[in-house]
């Protein structure tokens, strides 16, 4: 066997015998179906609550329109006057509805207050104007000489239908269900590397601080033993995630079928789109969405990117790992790797959601500190070739130089004990 | 005899800072070869550079004539002083990776592992992990998993900080042993009576530059300093002083005797021992007559104060 299939083997089997790994691994999925039920059932819970406004309405202009919902309950209160009905709103609702008494019923418009200690809820809000702005506009209407059947028979609801260029119908909700595919793994893959790239800097400053290093690198090169240590660490880590995505099917299909179907739980879920899509039964549909979705050049760029920026960041933490004695020491070189890890999830929201082939997202999804998320949170949306590929041999070309940059740090940082080192340091080794 | 080392010409340098000024050494096959030389001297820099762990910076190193290759940590045995186990792995499975990583076949490293277990009465140990036994225990195993490979060369630096008395007699002889049988060993150390006790040959660094190579009766052989030690029993003092001082110098000293006779250390300077014997027994019975003979001790702090 050679050297470094055996470092791999003993980080590979130190990892998984290791009790935090068996217990987060069989403990992860349950922690989070647990969460998602929580959340779902604190969610509902907050629905139960029914909030009482009163209406202090003179002219009984729109009393009338204010209709009871199931978290919303209207009181007319136009029988008091209006310091009365201040005082009792204040007292014993949430809020109240000031209708003044005007001449002209279009200044309604900007004269309707709602008073209120709270800021008002943002649905209750669009509706209150929705409620006022119908008013007015029948009113409007009516005075122009329309009469209230003209005006209901001109009503008109639209809705939108999606087709492509190619003739085929377009499929609703597809954008929300790509995106939700890209953000899945994109924040999979930001997700692994911040906890298995700990795990090899971990490793690596276990190794300094029981002293075991020399002995080892008398025996292998620097290099192989970081390679070793990088590679056995992913393997662990690809193993807890099969485990996870098995499991989490498994209690994932129980729960649906528990819940008899309960779509709201299961969409909540962080198990992407897709099986929510399963959940609602829509079962013809399902090809028809599978078919919109590069499924297969998802899980191959999955992979690629994941072992690319995976191999980077370790390479990181394994360079810290080696220039410091203990894991407190680490903060301070842990902040620039976690940065750019930051800023391509929120660049991933903030930009691919609304334009995922705008300028911004395509420059971040060929950057490499950032490419491996970004670019798979593009990746649904269909991404030109040239991109993948310049985005791939860039991602690569930074790994292969960031290993080699890794190595020296590496080589020179495991050797050095009982001092913190600063930049200017680690620049310094890099010489050596 | 042929060496199983050699060092020609070699520099390493760190940044501005020079570890190891053109340092040659040879290290004859089937010694026991002591590197001596204070904190700091580049004596761990060496090491490091014979373990192919650092490269040096020039010159050449040969390990049994061949230059040196990534072959050769099969042959060579290392442990450093900064030393230790994983903490949480099992005894024999981390015996096994580390004679495994040196190139040692699994069957062999059990079989091997069996005798050295056996030799050491610790057999029930093969399933605890590391942090689970006492430190002379892991400095136990700390040295079967550097000899367990069966080295051509043994490079220990100081192989006897951390263990008790009776362990460090037990890993000596364990040494010996060895090196009876043909191993060659190299001992970095500031234990100046294990030098005395066990070297065949010193060689002294000190601020990066080797100052003292060669066996040891030769290295002492060149620092001695024409000395004797002198025990007189006489009832003429005086005398006798009279007639040394005039030709040598002396100097007061002690050790340990059954007469109650005068004690003094004579500097020869240009006579020899045989006058200064002729004038001692004119005036009494001689009772102590040797050579001072400096200790490795006393010619490490010499070269180094100097």
């Amino acid at each position: 066997m050679s050297v470094l299939s055996l470092i791999i083997k003993r980080e590979f089997i130190a990892k998984v015998r290791n009790k935090s790994f068996i217990v987060m691994t069989f403990l992860g999925p349950l922690l989070i179906v647990g969460m998602t039920f929580l959340i779902a059932y604190l969610s509902s819970v907050n629905k139960g609550e029914v909030k009482t406004i009163g209406v202090h309405d003179r002219a009984n202009v729109f009393v009338n329109d204010f209709k009871n919902s199931e978290d919303i309950k209207y009181v007319n209160l136009s029988g008091l006057s209006f310091d009365k009905a201040k005082d009792s709103s204040s007292n014993a609702f949430e809020g109240l509805i000031y209708v003044p008494e005007v001449q002209n019923i279009e200044e309604l418009a900007t004269k309707t207050t709602y008073i209120s200690d709270d800021s008002p809820k943002m649905d209750f809000l669009m509706n209150l104007q929705k409620v006022i702005d119908t008013k007015l506009n029948k009113e409007n209407l009516k005075k122009l000489g329309f009469d209230a059947n003209t005006i209901e028979k001109a009503k008109i609801k639209s809705e939108v239908q999606f087709a492509k260029f190619s003739g085929e119908d377009g499929l609703k909700y597809l954008n929300e269900i790509k995106i939700g595919i890209g953000f899945a793994f994109g924040y999979l893959i930001m997700m692994f590397i911040i906890i298995y790239g700990n795990m090899v800097m971990r490793s690596v400053i276990e190794e300094k601080t029981n002293r075991i290093i020399e002995i080892i690198i008398s025996s292998v090169k620097p290099f192989q033993l970081m390679m070793g240590k990088i590679i056995g660490t992913s393997l662990a880590g690809i193993l807890q995630f099969l485990i996870w995505i098995i499991l989490g099917s498994i209690i994932m299909i129980g729960a649906t079928f528990f819940m008899g179907g309960n779509q709201e739980a299961v969409a909540t879920s962080q198990i992407t789109a897709e099986q929510a899509v399963v959940a609602t039964n829509f079962m013809s549909q399902i090809q028809l969405y599978l078919h919109e979705i590069p499924l297969a050049s998802i899980l191959i760029s999955f992979v690629i990117f994941f072992i690319g920026g995976y191999f980077l960041y370790s390479s990181f933490y394994a360079a810290i790992g080696a220039a410091v004695d203990s894991e407190t020491d680490s903060q301070q070189f842990l902040m620039p790797i976690i940065m750019p890890l930051m800023l391509a999830v929120y660049v991933g929201f903030l930009t691919v959601m609304n334009d995922p082939h705008g300028t911004v997202a395509v420059v971040f999804s060929l950057i490499p500190l950032t490419s491996p998320i970004v670019m798979l949170m593009r990746i649904p949306f269909g991404v030109p070739l040239w991109q993948l590929a310049l985005s791939v041999v860039l991602l690569y070309g930074t790994f292969i130089f960031v290993v080699w940059f890794a190595a020296k740090i590496y080589r020179v940082g495991i050797l050095m004990y009982g001092k913190k080192p600063s930049w200017k340091e680690l620049y310094k080794w890099l010489k050596y | 005899m042929s060496n199983i080392l050699e060092v020609q010409n070699v520099v390493k340098q760190y940044g501005d800072y020079t570890a190891l000024n053109n340092v040659s050494l040879q290290v004859p096959k089937g010694s026991i070869y002591g590197l001596l030389g204070p904190n700091g001297a580049g004596k761990t820099s060496l090491i490091r550079i014979i373990n192919q762990i650092t490269m040096p910076d020039s010159g050449l190193v040969l390990l049994d004539g061949e230059k040196l290759n990534p072959e050769h940590v099969k042959h060579i045995g290392y442990m450093p002083e900064e030393r230790g186990l994983y903490k949480t792995m099992k005894v024999g499975e981390q015996c096994l990776y580390l004679a495994q990583l040196k190139g040692m076949p699994e069957a062999e490293a059990k079989k091997q592992l069996k005798y050295w277990f056996e030799k050491f009465e610790i057999q029930g140990w093969w399933d605890k992990k590391i942090q689970e036994l006492s430190k002379g225990m892991a400095q136990k195993i700390q040295f079967i998993v550097t000899v367990l490979h069966q080295p051509k060369l043994l490079i220990l630096d100081e192989p006897f900080s951390g263990f008790d008395p009776v362990n460090a007699n037990l890993i000596k002889d364990e040494i010996i042993e060895l090196n009876k049988k043909g191993t060659s060993v190299i001992f970095s150390t500031h234990r100046m009576e294990s030098v005395e006790e066990m070297c065949d040959y010193i060689a002294l660094i000190h601020k990066s530059n080797k100052l003292i190579e060669g066996k040891l009766e030769d290295v002492k052989r060149q620092h001695r300093t024409n000395t004797f030690q002198v025990g007189i029993v006489t009832n003429n003092i005086e005398g006798l002083m009279l007639q040394l001082t005039h030709k040598f110098t002396l100097n007061q000293t002690n050790f340990k005797s059954l007469n109650d006779d005068l004690k003094l250390e004579v500097h020869l300077g240009q006579y020899n021992s045989n006058e200064l014997l002729s004038i001692l027994t004119q005036f009494g019975q001689v009772t102590h007559f040797v050579e001072k003979i400096p200790s490795v001790n006393d010619i490490f702090i010499q070269t180094v104060s100097q």
